[in-house]
């Protein structure tokens, strides 16, 4: 499906069109082939390699839409080294792409049924290519979900396309924060606060959830409260990733390859390891 | 084995005094030659330009922790089982270069690492390196990725097979069903014969690169007598593990095992080396670097070899996922013998016991599996032993 290069380990030049800061430390990145124009098309949830020149190479997740793959869109919160230099580069600054990769989110498998999406921070980047696609295509759902979650006020992703969606009719949109700062008159508390008052039908209802691992834990104990089969739970799961393509040993999360057969997890597939600690 | 079916057996006999006819040929057809020889105390794999450079008249002598080279009193060339030093090495070097880069205006080129492999010739492979060879085969060549360079050191690979004589203190490959004897996978298989009057290796193919170089050598064809001479060769071998490990639902045992205290006892002695990855020959993970010269004008990624023993293995940002040694011995042990059967459809051991004679402790792969298993019975003997009490 994807087009992969034949030697998945090599990075191919791609050049940066366009960088917007999305907060403090976050930032999206638009870019195109540098060998002249080239598609990529991925599945919403998939990830890349990025390749920072002399620097070393992340994975990141796609965060642009599937339905327009000829410009690859990463929002990538600031870290460490290699994420502080992919925030330096400026547009028609080169860097190494590998991928895509992975098997991302349920997006065809939930026609039919009412989708939740919840996000915590960054989490919302992986999720917003699926987002795009429930709204292309918004006729094969029920109720559409989104509640996300950050630390404050001022962390808060893609705001102007919150603001547009929280303007549809059929996308039900709510943010929470942590702390609430200066005017902010919306929601205060953890993301999982929101679960118990949202609107969808437990019973048909495909959940899709990235953030950090406890947030994603406590929104699985919550959706399960409301009734939503474990088997409709989707998570994306994050370990330590240095080839992506199932060689390098990193990724391994009991029998998978996070890489490979994630990030994208039935919850019921991954739950018993969940369990243990340190695996 | 029935001797009527080994009357039609196409091996054949190599005399001791022919071995050099077998380099000879190997050579003449290109094939850069490697094999076992003695360095610095052990039984290495390295350059051997003829029989002379094997270890001849060498045994080693092997137990946890424990290596030693000790002479025999006969002149076998392979008369020892295996070192610390496994075809991965060659396969899957240590360290190889994957790409560079030059900076050229506004960006940078990347060149993929050229991929033009030596032909090269393995002497010795033992069976359970066989196996262990496939096991990477599947990592590498299995899945919805291939490695190119693998790919491409592999197929300009020949094996030279060696069924064992000598079982190390170590082996369990009776256990993995991985040995003594090479069934396949090899191009040609050589069982050496020590008598009192003749010395001498039953030789045969297994593919048809095999069948080509051993047609060359024209030599005679083995009869039911040597041919019952190699087979109990091996039967004793096979007699005479060092180890063994009962494999019976070891996927379930250890999935059902995460929480078994035991991994808390080897944590107390696990040292997080490293050593029994590096040594073991189906264990694959590597990391890379990235490197730039100076001027920033060339950058390069190397791959090498890693371990899940280090603390940096399992590093996101935040800390590191396994922080516990517990938790990176259980990694280990679990990923060997369960979570690679989902992955590859087969153990992750061989039964090679390098990790056993490798591990500067002694850590004994059987015996932590054996302490797992027994602590599910633990209950029974536990109540014996309360009735035995007062
Ligand atoms: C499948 C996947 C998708 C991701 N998507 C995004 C995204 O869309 N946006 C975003 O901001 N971040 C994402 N991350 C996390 C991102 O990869 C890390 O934040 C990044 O690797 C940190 O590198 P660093 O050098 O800046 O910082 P450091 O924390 O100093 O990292 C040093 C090195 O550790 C490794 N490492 C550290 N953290 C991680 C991590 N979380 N995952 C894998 N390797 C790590 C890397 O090799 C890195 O080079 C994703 C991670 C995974 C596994
Ligand atoms: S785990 Fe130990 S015995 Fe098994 S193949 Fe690896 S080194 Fe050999
Ligand atoms: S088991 Fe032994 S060889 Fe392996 S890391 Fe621990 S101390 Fe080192
Ligand atoms: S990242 Fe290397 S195996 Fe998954």
């Amino acid at each position: 499906m994807s087009a992969t290069p034949i030697n998945p380990l090599v990075p191919e030049p791609w050049k940066v069109q366009r960088v917007h800061r999305d907060t403090a430390d976050t930032f999206t990145m638009e870019l195109e082939s540098a060998g002249g124009k080239r598609e990529l098309p991925f599945a919403a949830g998939q990830f890349n390699m990025l390749y920072v020149y002399g620097v070393g190479e992340v994975p990141i997740s796609i965060s642009g839409n599937p339905t327009k793959p000829s410009s690859i869109v990463h929002t990538t919160r600031e870290v460490g080294p290699v994420t502080s230099a992919l925030r330096k580069l400026k547009p028609s600054d080169h860097l190494g792409l590998r991928g895509p990769f992975g098997v991302g989110w349920p997006v065809v498998e939930a026609r039919g049924a009412d989708v939740v999406i919840v996000a915590g921070g960054i989490g919302l980047a992986p999720l917003r290519p699926a987002l795009y696609q429930l709204l292309a295509a918004r006729n094969y759902y029920g109720k559409v979900v989104l509640l996300y979650g950050t630390r404050t006020p001022a962390d808060i992703l893609f705001r102007k396309e919150l603001q547009n969606w929280h303007s549809r009719f059929d996308l039900e949109v709510h943010v929470t924060v942590d702390r609430a700062m200066g005017n902010w008159n919306g929601n205060v508390g953890v993301v999982t606060t929101l679960i118990p008052r949202a609107p969808f039908d437990p019973h048909s209802t495909v959940a899709m959830v990235c953030g950090p691992e406890v947030m994603m834990r406590f929104t699985v104990q919550e959706l399960e409260k409301r009734g939503v089969g474990l088997e409709n739970i989707y998570l994306s799961m994050e370990r330590n990733m240095k080839c992506a393509a199932g060689f390098c040993g990193h990724c391994q999360f009991g029998p998978a390859f996070i890489c490979r057969d994630g990030p994208v997890f039935r919850y019921d597939h991954v739950q018993p390891l969940m369990a243990v600690r340190e695996v | 084995m029935p001797t009527g079916d080994a009357q039609q057996s196409n091996s054949s006999i190599l005399d001791r005094s022919q071995l050099d006819l077998l380099f000879g040929a190997l050579a003449e057809r290109g094939y850069h030659i490697v094999g076992p020889r003695v360095r610095d105390g052990a039984i290495v794999y390295d350059d051997v330009a003829s029989s002379a450079d094997l270890p001849v008249g060498w045994k080693d002598e092997q137990d946890g922790g424990k290596y030693r080279l000790v002479r025999r009193n006969d002149e076998a060339v392979f008369g020892y089982a295996v070192g610390p030093h496994s075809w991965k090495r060659y396969l899957h070097p240590p360290l190889v270069r994957l790409w560079q880069a030059t900076r050229k205006p506004g960006g940078f080129e990347v060149t993929p690492e050229p991929i033009n492999p030596q032909k090269t010739a393995f002497i010795g492979v033992r069976s359970c390196e066989i196996h262990a060879i496939q096991i990477q085969d599947k990592v590498f060549l299995g899945g919805p990725h291939v490695d190119v360079a693998y790919k491409a050191r592999r197929e300009n690979a020949f094996l030279v097979a060696l069924n064992c004589g000598q079982a190390g203190g170590t082996c369990f490959c009776v256990s993995m069903k991985t040995g003594p004897k090479a069934q396949s996978g090899f191009d040609l298989a050589l069982t050496e014969v020590i008598e009192k009057e003749r010395h001498y290796f039953l030789l045969e193919a297994g593919s048809d690169a095999g069948a080509e170089v051993l047609s060359a050598l024209t030599l005679e064809p083995a009869g039911p007598e040597e041919l019952a001479a190699a087979e109990r060769v091996v039967k004793n071998t096979a007699a005479h593990m060092g180890r063994a490990l009962d494999t019976d639902g070891i996927k379930d045992l250890l999935y059902r095992n995460y929480e078994n205290p035991r991994w808390d006892q080897v944590a107390n002695r696990c040292l997080t080396c490293a050593n029994c990855t590096m040594v073991c020959p189906t264990c694959f993970c590597t990391t890379v670097e990235d490197v730039t010269d100076l001027g920033g004008e060339h950058a390069e990624r190397r791959q090498k070899w890693d371990s899940c023993f280090t603390l940096d293995f399992s590093y996101i940002h935040g800390g590191s996922v396994r922080p516990s040694a517990r938790s990176r011995y259980r990694q280990w042990m679990t990923h060997k013998l369960g979570t690679w059967i989902d992955q590859f459809g087969t153990s992750g051991c061989v039964g090679c016991g390098r990790c056993i004679t490798w591990c500067p402790v002694g850590i004994d792969i059987t015996e932590e599996t054996r302490a797992i298993r027994e602590s599910e019975t633990a209950p029974k003997r536990s109540a014996r032993e309360d009735a035995n009490g007062d």
